[in-house]
């Protein structure tokens, strides 16, 4: 891949579980080209999110290596890393205080004043009237948009996105969608969206994954992986999940 | 007080334990257990005070203030035991807290440079460090577990590891003095300080005890504030790891 954004090359990490270890990634191996929207399917804890949080060293994998903008990881400047590499949670944690405070955060982190808040706000379809409201009053698909307004203050390259609508409604749903395909179109943001909505996944992604048992099942264009799976997991995971819809 | 007097003083154990049994509490192994360990640690550190103030030789005192310092810390470890070097940083932090106090007593001469002025304040001051770095981890402790996502907010959009922590450290700061400062406020009005009653007591002049009790107020105020201050700021980078991600707790 001529453009590679963000390159894994053989991560593995497991976590402790009392006395156990449990082996959440076991050899992921895959490349994501700038620009590109991905989406990452797979059951409840497969690793998906692990993945979203090794590439801005959220967490650090125990063994492999991951390249962003062809640096390893760890080679980077951790806070520069988290800044080009931004993440919105799905519970869109906001710290006490209004939006304009939580809108300005990370420049207030580097000592500096936001000077366009409105701008921000209405880029993500909010008015700058709630600026002097308290952050944490929003409603969970006003909460979603602040804090990917908030992550695009840092102006990243790249967007990790953990279940960010898997909490709302579906007019609220459809709407952060739309948002972030916009981002992506607009700002050529590259965008690792992990999502349980298989339909979702079809409807927006380049490029899907299916992670399972720690590892890449398969990685496809997105039409590709939904129409024509290869690989018998992926048919008999899709097939099982649209039998229970 | 004589023997058959502290004797008497037994009744009020029996009083505790009968109540105790009587409505069921559970706690009269706990009860014989601290009576009996107070009774002989009392009983020891009176017979080693009445040592070192004989022997009255700087090697000693320091001794003596180095091994309650250690036991304060060892104390205080107990409830960061998750953190990385604990232990040292505690005792590092009550050690300096000492130093400056001590320094500020004997270097502005407000108290007579002699080895009973100088233990049984510092036992004051040291004890007192070490209620507060209790309180200072425990809150730290709840206030992380609480939180753990603003921290990570903050880590996430490119706050530095200070950053994250600094309103927890703040609050944890704050909440551990509170007891201190409220403490302070009723002093005289709800209790006579257990100091102040001794000088009394021991037949001392009212108007002069309550000046020594002042300095004693007014220095634990001071300590109390430089110890969850400096303790909070060095065991903050402990929570962290090099890849700037919270490992403890």
């Amino acid at each position: 891949m001529e453009n590679t954004e963000i390159e894994l090359h053989n991560i593995k990490k497991a976590f402790a579980d009392g006395s156990k270890k449990v082996q959440v990634l076991n050899g992921i191996s895959a490349k994501v080209g700038k620009g590109t929207l991905l989406t990452i399917v797979g059951p409840s804890g497969s690793g998906k999110s692990t993945i979203l949080s090794l590439c801005n060293l959220l967490q650090t994998p125990d063994d492999g290596e991951i390249y962003v903008n062809k640096l390893e990881v760890r080679k980077w400047d951790v806070q520069e890393l988290r800044r080009y590499v931004g993440i919105a949670f799905q519970s869109a944690p906001m710290t006490k205080g209004t939006v304009l405070e939580n809108l300005s955060l990370p420049l207030k982190l580097r000592g500096k004043a936001l000077e366009n808040p409105e701008t921000y706000l209405e880029y993500v379809g909010l008015s700058a009237e709630l600026l002097s409201r308290e952050a944490k009053e929003l409603s969970g698909g006003q909460r979603q948009r602040l804090s990917l307004a908030r992550t695009l203050v840092n102006n990243p390259s790249v967007l990790l996105l953990d279940e960010v609508t898997s909490a709302l409604d579906t007019k609220a749903s459809q709407g952060i969608e739309e948002l972030i395909q916009r981002i992506n179109k607009e700002r050529s943001v590259t965008i690792l969206w992990v999502t349980h909505d298989l339909s979702q996944a079809e409807r927006v992604g380049d490029e899907t994954w299916l992670i399972k048992d720690g590892q890449l099942v398969e990685g496809a264009p997105t039409k590709q992986f939904f129409s024509e799976p290869k690989d018998e997991r992926t048919k008999d995971f899709l097939n099982l999940l649209r039998s229970s819809l | 007080m004589n023997l058959t007097a502290i004797i008497f003083s037994f009744v009020f154990v029996i009083l505790a334990l009968f109540l105790s049994n009587a409505f069921r509490l559970g706690l009269g192994k706990d009860i014989i257990i601290t009576c009996i360990r107070a009774t002989i640690q009392l009983f020891i550190v009176g017979y080693i005070l009445k040592f070192v103030f004989g022997f009255d030789h700087p090697f000693v005192i320091i001794l003596m203030l180095l091994i309650m310092i250690l036991v304060a810390a060892k104390n205080a470890a107990q409830r960061g035991k998750e953190i990385p070097y604990a232990f040292w940083k505690i005792f590092l932090t009550i050690a300096v807290v000492e130093i400056i106090t001590q320094g500020f007593l004997l270097g502005l001469k407000i108290v007579p440079a002699e080895p009973q002025y100088i233990i049984s304040i510092s036992g004051m001051i040291i004890g007192n460090s070490m209620i507060i770095a209790n309180l200072f981890l425990n809150r730290l402790k709840a206030e992380i577990e609480m939180r753990r996502e603003e921290i990570e907010l903050v880590l996430s959009l490119g706050g530095s590891v200070k950053q994250s922590i600094f309103p927890i450290l703040k609050q944890s700061i704050r909440a551990s003095l509170i007891p201190t400062i409220e403490g302070q406020k009723t002093i005289g009005l709800v209790q006579l300080p257990g100091m102040m009653t001794g000088q009394i007591i021991a037949g001392a002049d009212p108007i002069q005890a309550v000046k020594f009790q002042l300095l004693i107020v007014f220095l634990i105020m001071s300590a109390a504030t430089l110890t969850a201050i400096i303790l909070g700021f060095l065991i903050y980078p402990s929570l962290f790891n090099k890849e700037q991600q919270l490992e403890v707790f």
